[in-house]
C-alpha cells in the first residue's frame, strides 16, 4: 500500500451550480463551476455541506463523476430514500444557486493513466460514478490500457450516464458490458445478478494482472469481492467503495 | 465562509449527544478498502512488537482465556454517521499490554489483509480501547472485523480496525493506510479532525 499523499489543509469552497442534467428517475448530475479547484484524481471524493437559514448545517460525501479538466467538475447524486441531503441535491438545487464544497478527498480508490496493468471496473447501481471518473480519465489521457466495465442495473431505465457509455463502449480499449437484475431489454437474454459465471465470462482473468475497482452497495460489493476472491484474484488488487448498511438485520 | 443553501431546512437527525457535522443512524454501515478477509479463529494471532523488537503473541485460546469485559460505546465514523449505545464484548488492551516493556509513544495497528492504522499508544490504555470478539451479544460479523477488531471509540472509527493482527510500538509517529490517503493523523470526532490539517 504506497505512500500517496500531500498532507495540505482542505478548505471549504463556494461552487456555482452551471447545469443540471437528469440520469433517471432518481438520480441527477450535477454540473459544478470550481474557480479554485485544485485538480483531482479519478475516484477521489468531496465533501457538500448545506446550510439552512438559522444555520443548521448537514453535510455528505459524493464520488466525483468527471475526470479532472480545469475549473469544471460533476457530481451525479442519488436521492436516497428519507434521505436529508440527497433530496435537496437531485430535486431543489437549481442552475445558478452555491454550493459549499470541500475536498478532493481520497487516495485509494482512485486510477491514475501511468498506473500499471489493466482496469477492471465493477459498478452496482450508483457505483458507477466513480467509475465513470476513471473511464473519463482513461479517455481523456488517451490511455490504452484495456478498460472493462461491468454494470450491475435492475432495468434499462435505472442506467446512469447511457449515452455516455454507448459512446464509450464503441471505443477499441474500453468494453462495456451490463448486467440487468430485474428487467432487460429486448434482445437481452439475460436477467440475473453477478454471480460466478458472469465474473468468468467478462471479467478479466487473475493471470491478467487487473487492478478491480467494485463500487456499490454494501451486499453487492461483498457479494462481488468475495466471487473475485473466490475466482483467484489477489485481494490485493480489488479495491472497493462501499455504501449504505449492510442489509443484514443489524 | 457563510452561505445558505437555498430551500434547504434540513431534517435534524442529530443531537447535541453528537459531535459536529454527525447523524445519527440505526443501521451498521461497512466501509473497507477491500475484500472481507475471513480469518478462522483457529488461524488467528495477534501480536505486539515492542520499540525493540521483543514479540508477545496471543492465539485465540489465549485470547478467550483473558478477562473479558462487556460495555456499550457510542461510534462515530468519518463518513458522518454515528451509532449510538453500541454493546460490545472484548479484551482490554491494558489487560493485553500489561506484561510489554515499552516506553514507546506510538502504535501502528496491523490487519488481516494489509490495513494499518497509526495511533498514540496513551490513546489504546487507560480503558480507552479493546480487541473485541462480540458485537451486540453475537460473534463480530466478518464484514464487521470479525473474529476480532481493535476498538477505540473516542476517535473516528477508521482507528477500530477490523482482522486487528497486531500492534507495532515505535518512538516515531508513522502514517498508516488511511492517513497516507489524506485523513488526519488523530481523528477525534469531537473536534472534527476528518482530513490532514483539520
Amino acid at each position: 500500500m504506497e505512500r500517496t499523499a500531500i498532507r495540505r489543509r482542505l478548505t471549504w469552497q463556494v461552487a456555482t451550480v452551471a447545469d443540471v442534467r437528469r440520469e433517471t428517475e432518481t438520480a441527477r448530475t450535477l454540473v459544478l463551476e470550481v474557480p479554485d479547484w485544485p485538480g483531482h484524481v479519478a475516484g477521489q471524493h468531496l465533501d457538500v455541506r448545506l446550510t439552512a437559514p438559522d444555520g443548521y448545517r448537514a453535510s455528505r460525501s459524493y464520488s466525483i463523476a468527471s475526470a479532472w479538466s480545469g475549473s469544471t467538475i460533476e457530481l451525479t447524486v442519488e436521492q436516497v430514500p428519507d434521505g436529508e441531503v440527497s433530496p435537496y441535491l437531485v430535486d431543489v438545487l437549481k442552475v445558478g444557486d452555491p454550493l459549499e464544497i470541500r475536498g478532493p478527498v481520497g487516495g485509494w480508490f482512485v486510477w491514475k493513466p501511468e498506473q500499471d496493468g489493466p482496469v477492471q471496473l465493477i459498478g452496482g447501481g450508483s457505483g458507477v460514478v466513480p467509475l465513470r471518473a476513471m473511464l473519463r480519465a482513461h479517455a481523456g489521457a488517451g490511455s490504452t490500457t484495456p478498460f472493462r466495465l461491468l454494470y450491475s442495473v435492475r432495468r434499462p431505465e435505472s442506467v446512469i450516464y447511457v449515452s455516455d457509455l454507448k459512446e464509450l463502449a464503441a471505443s477499441d480499449d474500453v468494453d462495456v458490458r451490463l448486467v440487468y437484475t430485474r428487467d432487460a431489454p429486448a434482445g437481452e437474454p439475460r436477467v440475473g445478478r453477478i454471480d460466478a459465471d458472469v465474473i468468468a465470462q467478462y471479467a478479466f482473468t487473475p493471470e491478467d494482472g487487473a487492478t478491480t475497482y467494485v463500487c456499490g452497495p454494501t451486499p453487492f460489493v461483498e457479494t462481488v469481492a468475495d466471487l473475485l476472491v473466490a475466482a483467484g484474484h489477489d485481494p490485493a488488487r480489488v479495491r472497493t467503495e462501499r455504501f449504505g448498511p449492510t442489509g443484514g438485520p443489524r | 465562509m457563510d452561505i445558505v443553501s437555498p430551500g434547504f431546512t434540513g431534517r435534524r437527525r442529530g443531537g447535541t449527544e453528537l459531535p459536529p457535522g454527525q447523524y445519527l443512524t440505526h443501521e451498521f454501515p461497512v466501509l473497507s478498502a477491500g475484500p472481507t478477509p475471513r480469518i478462522q479463529t483457529e488461524h488467528w494471532e495477534f501480536t505486539v512488537t515492542s520499540e525493540t523488537g521483543e514479540k508477545y503473541k496471543w492465539d485465540w485460546a489465549a485470547l478467550m482465556a483473558l478477562p473479558a469485559e462487556e460495555f456499550t460505546k457510542d461510534i462515530h465514523c468519518v463518513t458522518r454517521w454515528s451509532k449510538l449505545q453500541t454493546t460490545w464484548k472484548g479484551v482490554s488492551l491494558d489487560t493485553l499490554l500489561a506484561d510489554v516493556e515499552t516506553g514507546a509513544d506510538y502504535a501502528m495497528a496491523h490487519s488481516y489483509g494489509g490495513y494499518t492504522t497509526n495511533l498514540p499508544l496513551d490513546d489504546l490504555l487507560d480503558g480507552q480501547s479493546w480487541i473485541v470478539y462480540e458485537y451486540d451479544g453475537e460473534p463480530l460479523d466478518p464484514e464487521h472485523g470479525g473474529p476480532a477488531r481493535l476498538l477505540v471509540p473516542h476517535l473516528y472509527f477508521w482507528k477500530s480496525a477490523k482482522w486487528v493482527r497486531g500492534l507495532v510500538l515505535s518512538d516515531i509517529e508513522d502514517l498508516g493506510f488511511w492517513e497516507t490517503a489524506g485523513y488526519h493523523e488523530y481523528g477525534d470526532p469531537w473536534k472534527e479532525q476528518r482530513y490532514a490539517g483539520d
